[in-house]
């Protein structure tokens, strides 16, 4: 189900972080396709990710978490996060111009042409996905590969990873899937498992692009229990009006006093 | 490979990997360096399938298989054969198996003597020449069992009295070894000799030498056994982390002879999957950029093999397929020399160069240095950077004439003479090198036409995407054209020496504004084609009275049909898993090598599970999901007559068809310079003892001494103390070898911007390493700096009761690129595996001490003080 | 701390990875919190302005009137420069979106703008005198909306510091408006016309103070921490020593004029310096992991136990 009306079926991704083998290849496809700059050559020294997160000039970013962890003493978790398109965007509801906007699967795009970078949507993304960039002044993220969904073409990342840990398709099979899979690992005994904004109940309406993890979200740098800000718009606007007519109030009060 | 099984190549192939029940990945960091191949692994995880990953660090790899054996680099033979022990001692081998498709019935002769009765050494060792004489490792009542690939033409120069003994040539009768014994209890049957060989590689030993706690051992000895069998295949992965060592080869045979015993080679979800390097790096074996073998692994004829029938008598085997080696090789010569090559002029075998002994890469630098070797043509490879010694190799190439360089950027070995760190210290500057260096660009893959010839064997042919940009241009185009001016240079020379070059068939049809050769010709020529012009569909139409030519007899059949085979790319959703109609695989489309050993003696199949290849009573011929290998219509129960020759001497039920006695070799009694069987052996820089044997290094292993090449003292010696930690080199997902293709580009720069080493905290903690800080890395060629990255993936281990540390370093790094670093090589001595001249760059020893290093002069200080601490004599500069 | 030994000795308390925000920090630089000034100063103004006119008080509305145009072309030049892409300023324009603040607001300054420009003509021109007071008025009908909703505009983010401080920002920036707008009228205007723009001052100045403080107790320790901290913190304690000496000022002024004029200005510098303050908060608040997490981790386990 998704929240607005139009006859292509929702897309989005499950991305199965426990095959993940951390190569970067959907980094890597993301910049070539997108045409995306370089994020700057600085040796983070965490683990392998040396990229840091998502941004103007990161589209996919592969986090590596080293972990004291069972029979071999540690583990080493990889995942490929991306922006997730939510079903509640911020971003979207937030932006003035109208620069961003949802397309006819269910995405979250930005229109170059139109975003003026007033960076509205930036503090508003629950996930810190979208940024500016100050190159150029306006805010870049993930398209979802907009151009090549239109060309009937699968996303440059999903179709990179070479071991399927990006899945891209249409959102409820990939729900069906992701349940699946995690039953399976649990079956196997990988108690960890757990699927991470794929609940259409959650604080953004569920996320188009959702997780498998192994630990929870706020080890891979995920916020636990997001939800889109505009939510609570009505009580601030509430409020606001509150203000106003007390500001309205005093303002006549003031009058009411004897000239002197 | 090709000495246990008949061919140098991976048994199986990636796919093939799905079906397996368990995956040791040993010496290969498959995830990181074959990330592609690597979704067959997952598959099979998917499916059940237990993988366990052998290595001395936490890699990628290990973080998605089922279990992680941390292990002292260059121990693995001990672990390995610790494995063949435990089978054989626990009667887990695969009966049937073993006593009919290997040689373990086989009886040698009582002349051998084990390296267990001479403390490390096999018999018939020359320690003048380091060199052995394999004359009493043969077969009992035979002279020599002709090995089946590579080596044999060098090998025979290395005993005595060869010449006439290959006259007579002890041929195997009908294909059979006089004497065997399929109970295998004679105590000189090669399974008792093996037996006895492993006797002492138990559990305990692998726990003390190689840092493997004996459980852990057992879990992986078990898991190995218990999916193995008639229903059950394990499958071995392996790359350069067993090669690059003074003892690489004898890493993978003893894998084969694991294998072997378990009956796992040509077997679907078996197999040793040698995983290779660059994109076409097979090919370069198969058609070869080596000195010693020609296309197809016919050996390069030796300076004083003056005739062409005792080339082949030499070379071929009298029985098996490499029976028919007089016609590859005259097919070959055909190919060079078409029309001027007549049966008259032994098909011009004189105009074929000589070897007169080691001519490989690192032999040629010392040539170099010592103003024997004038010119170097570098395409596709930055030495500089990728080969051990680079401050050898940069010293070397300052004392050449002229140095050309083919590649996408002007790489390290193209500007060495005035950016190498040699000019840093001033022990090089640039007015005093006279080294004329001229840069070519290259064309990339995708600006030009050509074929891959993977790690699996498979030839796919890529077309040219876009034209190259400005003056970049093909090796073929360069090849060519360089050809066609020398040949004008020389047109209508009477000088005898010239002949070779002018009678070369050089007609390739040009194409385009910059007369680019025909690719898809040269594929043709290399396919070859036989008395009716028409190409051919398979070696076995390859003749020895020159009505045929082939440019190499191996890929023969890639062009059948006059169609471009290698160019087939139907998908594999239009086929079935094994996609024969994608690309070509050598030989002859096979992807499962020997895959007749995939069904019984009986011809079928081991079990309904492991279905692959089986004989098909009602029409009379063996068939399957792959091409079968072995005569297509042989019957089973096929037994030769005694005087038969060549493919006719295999019998029915004899998988191994390139072997002489149709076995697969668990002893090697011919093919090998170090020995036979494989027996562990310290790396030549080691901070143990050899807990086995006297002998502590491989006594066959290719050493240099010289003022440029010092070594450092290794256990036991004075001052093996000064470089108490472990070294070994490895690869990143992000960077490619020495770093031409990726250091350049931003995108995969940004991914891994500095060179770093790997270190375990406790290390950390005894060299006061900081992570995210600086360290120097130091050895008696260098010292060398590098970020510092501490991680729990970096383990000590406990061997001989002493934990011991390893640093780890990713060789990506040089001097030039948008990402810089010291060279990882720079450390490494020149110390080579004696069959395949490979450097040991796994496993060698040095010191690391907090903070960056020295520049200039005070730099070759530092390393001097070290020197004189070890007691290493001063180098002469 | 090396990023990599905190990656080995993951934090007890919180998890989170290596340290580095959940969140991106606001790319707004300083013309924004000075905007959030000039805006609430124009409606305050306006207000004022208007009062005066209707109090026919004609000194106070005049000198308000300018002071409400003037601040609202500063507003409109602040905002522009903070673009990322200024010449595309009125994309602001292309479309009306009530879930955008921002959008809100662009039109409400645009026609506050409007008003106030029409309204000045007529006053300098002295003709179309209705047109002009109806345009006076239309401004003040504008300007309690203008004053407040930049509270919106910055607590719908994500930023906890900004977002859980929804209840009050509004109430915080309407109370900073009357002050600065108040402080103003008593530097422009002799004390007589003055005792609007006087109590104004006073009263904005009080709202502000607790306002203020409402909102840090509601943010608690943790959420409302950059306010215990470094810069922000400095920012909000100078902002309200201006304010309440500000107000102390202007109420024991009385004819003094320097010291009235002194305590104006002191109250303007105490709104604005809220105002910094505040945006510094969000950056602060936006690049600690904690803030974050702690607090959904929180509502998490709360629902996971009930
Ligand atoms: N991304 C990427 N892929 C590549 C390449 C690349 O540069 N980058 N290079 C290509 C080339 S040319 C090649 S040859 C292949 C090489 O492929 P691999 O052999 O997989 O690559 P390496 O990382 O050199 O070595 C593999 C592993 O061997 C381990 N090792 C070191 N010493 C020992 C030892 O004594 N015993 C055991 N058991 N393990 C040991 C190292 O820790 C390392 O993890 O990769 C190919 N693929
Ligand atoms: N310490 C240590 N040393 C090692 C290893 C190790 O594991 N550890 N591994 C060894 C192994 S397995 C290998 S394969 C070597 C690799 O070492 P090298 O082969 O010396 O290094 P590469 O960077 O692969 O060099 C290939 C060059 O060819 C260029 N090139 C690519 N395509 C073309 C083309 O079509 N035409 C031309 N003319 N040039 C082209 C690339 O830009 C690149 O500069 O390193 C070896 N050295
Ligand atoms: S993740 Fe952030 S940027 Fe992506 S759609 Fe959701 S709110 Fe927008
Ligand atoms: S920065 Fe661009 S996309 Fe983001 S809110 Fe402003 S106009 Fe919209
Ligand atoms: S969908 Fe396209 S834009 Fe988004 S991350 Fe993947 S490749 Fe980049
Ligand atoms: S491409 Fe796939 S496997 Fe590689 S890092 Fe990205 S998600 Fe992981
Ligand atoms: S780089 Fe090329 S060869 Fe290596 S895994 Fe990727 S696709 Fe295969
Ligand atoms: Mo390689």
């Amino acid at each position: 189900m998704n929240g607005w009306d139009t006859d292509v079926a929702r897309r989005g991704f499950f991305t199965d972080t426990s095959v993940c083998i951390g190569c970067k290849a959907c980094e890597v496809a993301c910049k070539e396709w997108n045409e995306v700059p370089d994020d700057g050559l600085e040796f983070l020294g965490r683990s392998y990710d040396n990229t840091g997160g998502l941004g103007a000039d990161t589209w996919r970013h592969v986090a590596f978490i080293e972990q004291p962890h069972g029979s071999d003493g540690l583990r080493w978790l990889m995942s490929s996060d991306v922006c997730k398109h939510c079903t509640n965007a911020a971003c979207l509801d937030v932006c003035p111009t109208g620069a961003l906007f949802r397309t006819e699967f269910g995405t979250v795009v930005v229109q170059e042409d139109i975003c003026n970078g007033c960076g509205y949507c930036v503090p508003a993304c629950p996930f810190g996905v979208i940024d500016r960039r100050e190159r150029d002044g306006r805010v870049w993220k993930c398209t979802l590969c907009y151009d090549r969904l239109r060309a009937d073409l699968e996303p440059a990342c999903a179709q990179a990873c070479p071991t399927k840990s990006i899945q891209f398709g249409d959102l409820d099979e990939l729900r069906l899937a992701a349940a699946e899979r995690v039953e399976r690992l649990h079956r196997d005994g990988v108690t960890d498992a757990r699927l991470y904004g794929d609940d259409p109940d959650d604080g953004v309406g569920g996320a188009g692009a959702f997780f498998l993890l192994l630990d929870e979200p706020e080890v891979y740098g995920l916020p636990p229990a997001p939800v889109v800000t505009t939510r609570d718009l009505p009580s601030m606007w509430r409020a606001a009006a509150v203000a106003g007519s007390a500001l309205l109030g005093a303002a006549a009060l003031t009058f009411l006093g004897r000239r002197t | 490979m090709g000495t246990s099984f008949g061919r140098g190549g991976a048994t199986t192939f990636q796919q093939d990997l799905q079906h397996s029940d368990c995956i040791v990945i040993m010496g290969s960091n498959m995830a990181e360096c074959h990330p592609v191949g690597f979704q067959w692994v997952m598959e099979a995880k998917q499916r059940g399938a237990r993988i366990i990953h052998v290595d001395p660090r936490f890699t990628r790899t290990s973080a998605l298989a089922d279990l992680h054996v941390p292990i002292r680099a260059g121990s693995d033979i001990v672990f390995l054969g610790a494995l063949v022990h435990h089978i054989i001692e626990n009667d887990r081998w695969f009966h049937d198996y073993v006593v009919k498709y290997t040689n373990a019935a086989t009886i040698v002769s009582d002349e051998f003597r084990d390296t267990e009765d001479l403390d490390g050494l096999f018999s018939g060792f020359d320690p003048e020449e380091c060199l052995y004489d394999n004359l009493t490792w043969q077969y009992e009542g035979t002279v020599e069992t002709a090995a089946s690939a590579g080596q044999r033409e060098l090998h025979r120069h290395n005993h005595s009295a060869v010449g006439e003994r290959h006259g007579s040539h002890g041929a195997l009768q009908g294909g059979r070894p006089p004497y065997s014994d399929e109970t295998l209890e004679h105590p000189r049957t090669v399974f008792q000799i093996l037996r006895r060989h492993f006797q002492r590689y138990t559990p305990e030993l692998v726990e003390a030498t190689c840092g493997v706690p004996k459980e852990r051992f057992l879990e992986v000895a078990d898991a190995l056994c218990d999916n193995s069998g008639p229903d059950r295949t394990s499958a071995f992965v392996y790359a350069v982390g067993w090669t690059q060592h003074t003892v690489g080869v004898q890493y993978i045979r003893t894998a084969a002879i694991v294998q072997q015993l378990l009956g796992n080679i040509g077997r679907t979800g078996g197999g040793i999957m040698a995983l290779r390097g660059h994109a076409s790096i097979q090919g370069s074996t198969d058609i070869p950029t080596l000195y010693n073998i020609l296309p197809g692994y016919v050996p390069m004829p030796h300076a004083d093999n003056d005739t062409l029938r005792n080339f082949i008598a030499t070379n071929a085997a009298a029985t098996g397929y490499w029976g028919a080696m007089d016609a590859y090789t005259v097919s070959l010569l055909k190919a060079y020399w078409g029309a001027a090559a007549t049966s008259e002029n032994q098909f011009c075998y004189d105009y074929l160069p000589r070897i007169s002994g080691d001519h490989s890469t690192y032999q040629s630098m010392m040539g170099m240095l010592d103003g024997t070797v004038h010119g170097f043509f570098v395409m596709g490879e930055n030495p500089a950077v990728g080969s051990a010694n680079g401050k050898l190799h940069r010293q070397a190439m300052a004392k050449l004439d002229w140095l050309v360089v083919r590649d996408f950027a002007e790489i390290e070995t193209a500007s060495f003479w005035y950016d190498s760190p040699e000019i840093e210290t001033g022990e090089l500057t640039t007015r005093s090198i006279a080294t004329e260096v001229f840069f070519l660009p290259a064309a990339a893959h995708t600006e030009k036409d050509g074929s891959f010839t993977q790690t699996q064997r498979l030839l796919q042919w890529h077309h040219k995407a876009i034209e190259p940009a400005g003056d970049a241009r093909s090796e073929l185009w360069f090849m060519y054209h360089l050809g066609r001016i020398i040949r004008e240079k020389l047109a209508g020379s009477t000088d005898e020496v010239d002949r070779p070059v002018l009678d070369l068939t050089w007609d390739y049809p040009t194409v385009g504004a910059t007369a680019e050769p025909d690719a898809e010709a040269v594929l043709r020529e290399i396919n070859g084609w036989g008395p009716d012009g028409r190409a051919l569909s398979t070696y076995t139409e390859l003749r020895a009275d020159g009505s045929t030519t082939c440019g190499c007899w191996i890929y023969c059949g890639c062009y059948a049909d006059e169609t471009n085979q290698t160019a087939r790319r139907k998908p594999h959703t239009e086929q079935d898993w094994v996609a024969l109609e994608w690309g070509w695989s050598w030989p002859a489309n096979r992807r499962v090598l020997y895959n007749r050993a995939s069904a019984a003696p009986d011809g079928q199949p081991w079990s309904e599970r492991k279905r692959y290849v089986w004989w098909d009573e009602e029409a009379g011929e063996w068939t399957g999901v792959d091409t079968p290998d072995f005569s297509k219509t042989k019957r089973p129960d096929y037994a030769p007559p005694d005087d038969a020759t060549g493919p006719d001497a295999i019998r029915g039920d004899e998988p191994f068809v390139m072997q002489a006695d149709g076995k697969s070799w668990l002893f090697v009694p011919s093919g090998l310079k170090d020995g036979p069987l494989p027996a562990h052996y310290e790396p030549h820089e080691s901070p143990f003892r050899n807990p086995l044997y006297d002998q502590q290094s491989n006594p066959a292993r290719q050493t240099f001494s010289r003022p440029l090449n010092p070594y450092q003292p290794t256990d036991g010696q004075a001052g093996a103390d000064v470089y108490p930690y472990v070294l070994t080199t490895y690869r990143l997902t992000e960077h490619h070898t020495a770093g031409g293709m990726s250091r350049t580009l931003p995108y995969l720069a940004e991914l891994q911007p500095e060179f770093f080493c790997e270190v375990s905290p406790e290390l950390a903690g005894e060299r006061g390493l900081e992570h995210g800080g600086w360290a120097t890395i130091v050895s008696a060629r260098t010292a060398i700096e590098a970020r510092v990255m501490v991680t729990d993936r970096m383990r000590p281990l406990v061997v001989q009761g002493r934990t011991i540390n390893q640093v780890g370093l990713p060789y990506h790094w040089g001097g030039r690129g948008l990402s810089t670093g010291d060279s990882a090589n720079d450390l490494y001595p020149l110390a080579l595996d004696p069959n395949v001249h490979i450097q040991e760059v796994k496993a060698a020893t040095c010191d690391i001490r907090a903070g960056r290093r020295p520049r200039g002069p005070a730099l070759l200080a530092l390393v001097e003080e070290y020197r004189q601490r070890a007691g290493i004599e001063q180098e002469s500069r | 701390m090396s990023r990599g030994e905190r990656a080995m000795v993951p934090k007890a308390e919180v998890r989170t990875y290596y340290d580095q925000p959940v969140l991106k920090e606001p790319v707004w630089t300083w013309e924004i919190p000075a905007y959030l000034f000039t805006g609430g100063l124009a409606a305050g103004s306006a207000l004022l302005a208007a009062g005066a006119d209707l109090t026919s008080n004609p000194s106070l509305a005049r000198s308000m009137q300018c002071a409400a145009l003037a601040a609202t072309a500063v507003s409109g030049g602040l905002l522009v420069a903070d673009l990322g892409v200024p010449h595309r300023a009125h994309h602001m324009l292309r479309v009306i979106k009530p879930t955008s603040p921002m959008s809100v607001g662009s039109w409400l300054l645009t026609s506050f703008g409007t008003a106030t420009a029409v309204a000045m003509t007529s006053t300098l021109s002295g003709r179309f005198a209705t047109v002009g007071r109806v345009a006076r008025l239309a401004a003040a009908a504008l300007a309690p909306a203008l004053a407040t909703y930049t509270g919106v505009l910055v607590a719908d983010t994500a930023v906890p510091a900004w977002h859980e401080a929804s209840e009050t920002l509004p109430m915080l920036f309407a109370a900073g408006a009357a002050a600065s707008a108040g402080g103003l009228g008593v530097v422009l205007v002799d004390a007589a016309a003055g005792a609007p723009a006087r109590r104004l001052a006073v009263v904005g100045a009080l709202g502000e103070v607790v306002a203020a403080r409402a909102m840090r107790r509601r943010l608690g320790p943790l959420v409302g921490r950059p306010y215990g901290e470094g810069r922000t913190r400095r920012l909000r304690q100078l902002a309200e020593a201006c304010t309440v000496t500000g107000a102390v000022a202007v109420l024991a002024g009385r004819r003094r004029r320097p010291v009235l004029v002194v305590g104006g200005l002191l109250e303007c510098a105490g709104a604005a310096l809220e105002r910094f303050a505040v945006v510094q908060a969000g950056r602060d608040s936006a690049r600690d992991p904690e803030a974050t997490v702690s607090p959904q981790r929180a509502r998490c386990n709360a629902s996971a136990v009930g």
